[in-house]
């Protein structure tokens, strides 16, 4: 039970050059929108074809351009799943169960009626076997698409965007369902999805999609904990970020911020995350002693709901000019007790406490 | 009274219908796959029967079907009959004048087509002939329907090109439409004002029968949205 793929394709412009390998797992391919982790889909699924390079599945090759092999999407046996679920609006539930059954040939009528029954039954689509897909709640349409890929027996499973279209509420209900049938699955599953909140809960390992190149790939915990790229970061929900410039393997100059820092790091290191639980106010005395505690100016603050957002620069503020360009400006939202510490300063000290800073490539 | 006006008419339109239903979609459903040039090309030929006067397209159909024409010639030799002035020219003018209507409905609901149906068919192992029966046209059937219907009203007035190719003759070529200007033509007024009760009539039920169509349409359509509001 495996994926293996490495494919490129050139669709001018934009470059699509991606290996992947994924056990029996759920893999998460996460990224902004327009990376490529939905045109990968399609390339595994037989929909697009890659310019080069090979797909295996369960050491069954799919395309390989070498080889000259490229199966057709009918001879793959992948169950895919849209983002609006592609039921077939003129079909009932029951038909549209039944197309799943068209790789099983060797299965008579009755055995197949008696599958599509049983999936029925476990999808709790009992009594909605003559609706068609417009009488149904998105919640049941989610559960024929399932349903309809589960009856075909799919190598792979891969879910586009799942819960993209849906509210909160629904969301949710429809994640726990989703989650229910990946634990019954027993192969390959990919989901792509931009939501970090969602590919946590969902996924096992993340590959990070940026620009159609694998930026990384780690296990969720691992990667949320210490993403190792500036995209990473950004997409597992860090905010704060500066430029960095490497100095020794115990130093690195944060450019945005005007100073430099201790840290362990290596001369790869582009940019400096900061572990918001981890920033302290502290006093100009305070900061005289400690390592990590530079001075910012405050250009405004905010008081929000739950906390302080402070608008910080490292550089000087000019009256009438706003802040210098050279630095680019620091909103961090911090407590409001913590804030209570700088109310009505001009300036700052943050302490970054150790294990604070997170060194970033790319 | 003689009816067969009646059944000419009737059995050109219904032919010319069947081509240009079959012909109207295989074309549709190419063309709005091809590049974008080459598209746009193809779309003005074919669509030029549509503007130009029926004349214009009798002339063009003259030129090819012609005993003197290469094509026509070549009928002639192979069946030892003349195209020309016979009641199958006119379903082939007929055919080509309604042929714009029918392919661009088509065209028009093939692209609105949500390609998703398609791709998921594709990897269920559906075999594309029966995605493209079981699940595109009944997708697009309404405005396959729409398209029928119209080409079939088109044929059925075709004035212009179906007088030039099969000319008037009686109990042979002879149409409602081309009925109707020939008894006027000839003082005939009580005979042309029959055929013109006629024509209304069948166009009268033509259209009754497309709002009757389009009204249990709507009412399924909306059936399903009140269902689904309540699920």
């Amino acid at each position: 039970m495996s994926l293996d793929m490495n494919i490129k394709k050139d669709f001018g412009g934009f470059v699509l050059d991606l290996e992947l390998h994924a056990e029996n797992e759920v893999l998460a391919l996460l990224g902004a929108s327009g990376c490529g982790k939905s045109m990968t889909l399609k390339c595994i699924s037989g929909i697009v074809t890659p310019d080069e390079g090979y797909i295996k599945v369960n050491d069954r090759i799919l395309f390989d351009s070498a080889k000259n092999i490229n199966l057709s999407p009918q001879e793959r046996h992948v169950g895919m799943l849209f983002q609006n679920y592609a039921l077939f609006p003129s079909m009932t539930v029951e038909q549209n169960l039944m197309t799943g059954m068209a790789t099983r040939k060797n299965l008579g009528k009755e055995q197949k009626k008696q599958i599509v029954r049983e999936m029925i039954d476990k999808f709790y689509l009992t009594g909605l076997e003559k609706h068609k897909p417009s009488q149904l709640s998105g919640g049941q349409q989610q559960r024929v698409a399932l349903a309809r890929i589960m009856v075909s027996k799919p190598e792979i499973l891969m879910l586009d965007e799942p819960f993209s279209a849906l509210d909160s509420f629904l969301r949710w209900e429809l994640e726990r369902e989703l989650m229910k049938v990946l634990e019954d699955f027993e192969g390959t599953s990919i989901i792509v999805s931009h939501n970090r909140d969602e590919v946590y809960r969902i996924s096992d390992n993340i590959a990070v999609i940026a620009d159609g190149h694998k930026d990384c790939y780690g296990s969720k915990e691992e990667l949320f904990r210490n993403p190792p790229t500036y995209q990473s970061a950004l997409l597992t929900g860090y905010r704060y970020f500066t430029r960095a410039e490497y100095i020794d393997p115990e130093h690195v100059r944060a450019l945005d911020w005007n100073t430099i820092l201790n840290c362990k790091t290596d001369p790869a290191v582009k940019y400096l995350t900061l572990r918001p639980e981890k920033v302290r106010v502290v006093s100009e005395a305070e900061a005289a002693d400690l390592d990590n505690a530079p001075r910012f100016r405050v250009i405004n603050s905010i008081d929000n709901l739950h906390e302080h957002i402070l608008l910080l620069t490292a550089g000087e503020i000019h009256e009438g000019y706003g802040a210098e360009q050279d630095f680019e400006q620091l909103n961090i939202h911090i407590s409001h007790e913590e804030w209570k510490k700088a109310e009505g300063a001009e300036c700052v000290y943050l302490h970054f406490e150790e294990g604070c800073l997170i060194p970033l490539t790319k | 009274m003689n009816l067969f006006p009646l059944y000419n008419s009737l059995r050109i339109a219904l032919i010319a219908t069947v081509l240009v239903f079959f012909l109207g979609i295989f074309c549709a459903y190419y063309i709005a796959k091809l590049p974008r040039v080459l598209k746009g090309v193809l779309d003005v030929i074919l669509t030029l029967p549509m503007v130009l006067p029926p004349t214009v397209v009798g002339y063009f159909i003259l030129i090819v079907m012609s005993p003197n024409s290469t094509f026509g010639g070549w009928i002639l030799e192979l069946f030892g009959k003349k195209m020309v002035m016979t009641w199958y020219a006119a379903v082939i003018a007929s055919a080509v004048v309604a042929f714009p209507l029918m392919y661009r409905t088509a065209r028009g609901a093939f692209e609105s087509f949500d390609e998703t149906l398609r791709f998921s068919g594709q990897t269920l192992g559906l075999s594309n002939t029966y995605i493209f029966w079981r699940i595109t046209m009944p997708y697009c059937r309404q405005g396959i329907i729409a398209g029928t219907v119209l080409a079939f009203a088109r044929a059925l007035g075709e004035y212009g090109a179906t007088s030039m190719v099969a000319g008037y003759i009686p109990g042979k070529t002879a149409t409602i439409s081309t009925t109707v200007y020939q008894l006027w033509r000839t003082n005939d007024d009580a005979g042309a004002f029959r055929w013109v009760m006629i024509n209304l009539a069948i166009s009268t039920v033509v259209l009754l029968a497309v709002n009757f169509v389009e009204k249990r349409e709507k009412n399924t359509k909306s059936r399903a949205v009140s269902v689904g509001a309540r699920g």
